[in-house]
């Protein structure tokens, strides 16, 4: 089965000055376009030729499962952004929201934290877990939540490449803008 | 244990360095020492050329950040995690061979800090040529001088994520090649790799991104044109002793 890259939902430039056009450029057009490459180069003749990608992240390991969920965590990640949309949470997310966490500022501090402390590459993710409340996580380089058994809610990429052109080295900068840009409908959807 | 010396002398170390500081903020975009640069036993390097002495393969604005925001954080949050503990008399060298008892900030901030101390000083403008000896030594590890090349490029290109690529003298005295995650290195009790690094190769994206963004393999082809074999032959012969 051939992967293809997803289409955005947006222009390119539709997230800027928090994420620029270039940003978006490279980030979009080549890093996640080159796991997709990299992963339809690597899965003929496996046992992954003709796997769902979801199933190719929950079983495989290596070069196949670091292209793969790199796929999966980019789409997840660009899905989450919009250019306009509801910047806090509602409904039954936001009631598990301030039953985890206490409240949507204490939420957003920990994620952040998370986020700012990863160290190297990798992702922060906030998932739900079986029973209904939600958990912060970090996940080094491609690592994805659902491998632990948790369902994705959200997530924040914190390779440099990320963030590099805009914020440089300045890490804690961009998370801070991140916020901006959510879309908590989509992130809400996933809430079920 | 070099460090130590420097600490004794700090008072006139500082004096010298701030006279080299303003001597240097009237030349070039260079970099200048700040007082806090001696802590203990440590000292955060000045860098051994100018930001723009690595172009057209490191532009200076990527040293400058590398050097200036990335190593100095690295420093200054390994200076602040061992303050006021036993690992303050400790050298680098001690600190790594006991890494797996030591916390991760420890870790990672130890390691960024003498990783970086040791890639600036691995690059040059004018680096020259590997040394009899070492050239024989890689022939006689890999073949070839390309074959190594392309041994330790393929190292610094299939690391995922953020790391290092090494050139090490393991305990046989034999050269080796290999990678390291994050800010680990071969003297880490932890490595998979052990052994004396002389060359290494920062591959974490800021190393690269401003100028090659996505293109990594252009990065380390590049890097071949700036690499102080002067200084690796020095370090070679150093580890065989
Ligand atoms: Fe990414
Ligand atoms: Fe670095």
């Amino acid at each position: 089965m051939k992967h293809e890259l997803p289409k955005l939902p947006y222009e390119l430039d539709a997230l800027a000055p928090v994420i620029s056009r270039e940003t978006l450029e490279f980030h979009y057009g080549k890093h996640h376009q080159t796991y997709v490459n990299k992963l339809n180069d690597l899965i003929p003749d496996t046992p992954f030729a003709d796997s769902s990608l979801e199933e190719i992240v929950m079983k495989s390991d290596g070069g196949i499962f670091n292209n793969a969920a790199q796929i999966w965590n980019h789409t997840f990640y660009f899905e989450t952004f919009s250019p306009s949309g509801r910047r806090e949470p509602q409904g039954a997310l936001a009631d598990a929201i301030k039953s985890s966490f206490g409240s949507f500022d204490a939420f957003k501090e920990e994620f952040t934290k998370a986020a700012t402390t990863l160290f190297g590459s990798g992702w922060a993710w906030l998932s739900m877990k079986d029973d209904g409340s939600l958990v912060i996580t970090q996940e080094s380089n491609a690592g994805n939540p659902m491998r632990s058994g948790l369902t994705p809610l959200l997530t924040c990429d914190v390779w440099e490449h990320a963030y590099y052109i805009d914020y440089r080295n300045v890490r804690p900068d961009y998370i801070k803008r991140f916020w901006e840009i959510l879309n908590w409908e989509v992130i809400e959807s996933r809430y079920k | 244990m070099k460090n130590r010396v420097i600490s004794r002398t700090a008072g006139i170390g500082i004096i010298v360095i701030l006279s080299v500081g303003i001597v240097l903020a009237i030349t070039k975009p260079f970099s200048v020492m700040e007082e806090n640069d001696i802590v203990g036993g440590f000292q955060f390097p000045s860098l051994p050329y100018g930001y723009d002495a690595l172009e057209p393969y490191i532009d200076a604005k990527t040293m400058e950040i590398h050097y200036d925001r990335h190593h100095r954080a690295y420093f200054n949050n390994f200076v602040n995690a061992i303050k006021g503990t036993p690992v303050e008399d400790m050298s680098l060298e001690e600190i790594f061979a006991q890494m797996s008892s030591m916390s991760d900030v420890i870790r990672n901030n130890g390691g960024g800090f003498y990783n970086h101390n040791l890639f600036w000083k691995n690059m040059s403008p004018n680096g020259g040529e590997p040394s009899d000896e070492l050239t024989a030594a890689i022939e006689k590890a890999f073949g070839s001088f390309d074959n190594f090349k392309e041994l330790f490029g393929s190292a610094a290109a299939s690391r995922f994520g953020s790391g290092w690529a090494w050139l090490v003298v393991n305990s046989e005295g034999e050269l080796e090649v290999g990678s390291t995650p994050n800010q680990d290195n071969p003297l880490m009790d932890i490595s998979p790799i052990r052994g004396i690094p002389i060359l290494g190769l920062d591959v974490w994206e800021h190393a690269y991104y401003l100028k090659y963004q996505n293109r990594r393999p252009d990065y380390i082809d590049n890097f071949w044109n700036i690499v102080n074999w002067r200084d690796v032959s020095e370090r070679y012969e150093a580890a065989l002793k």
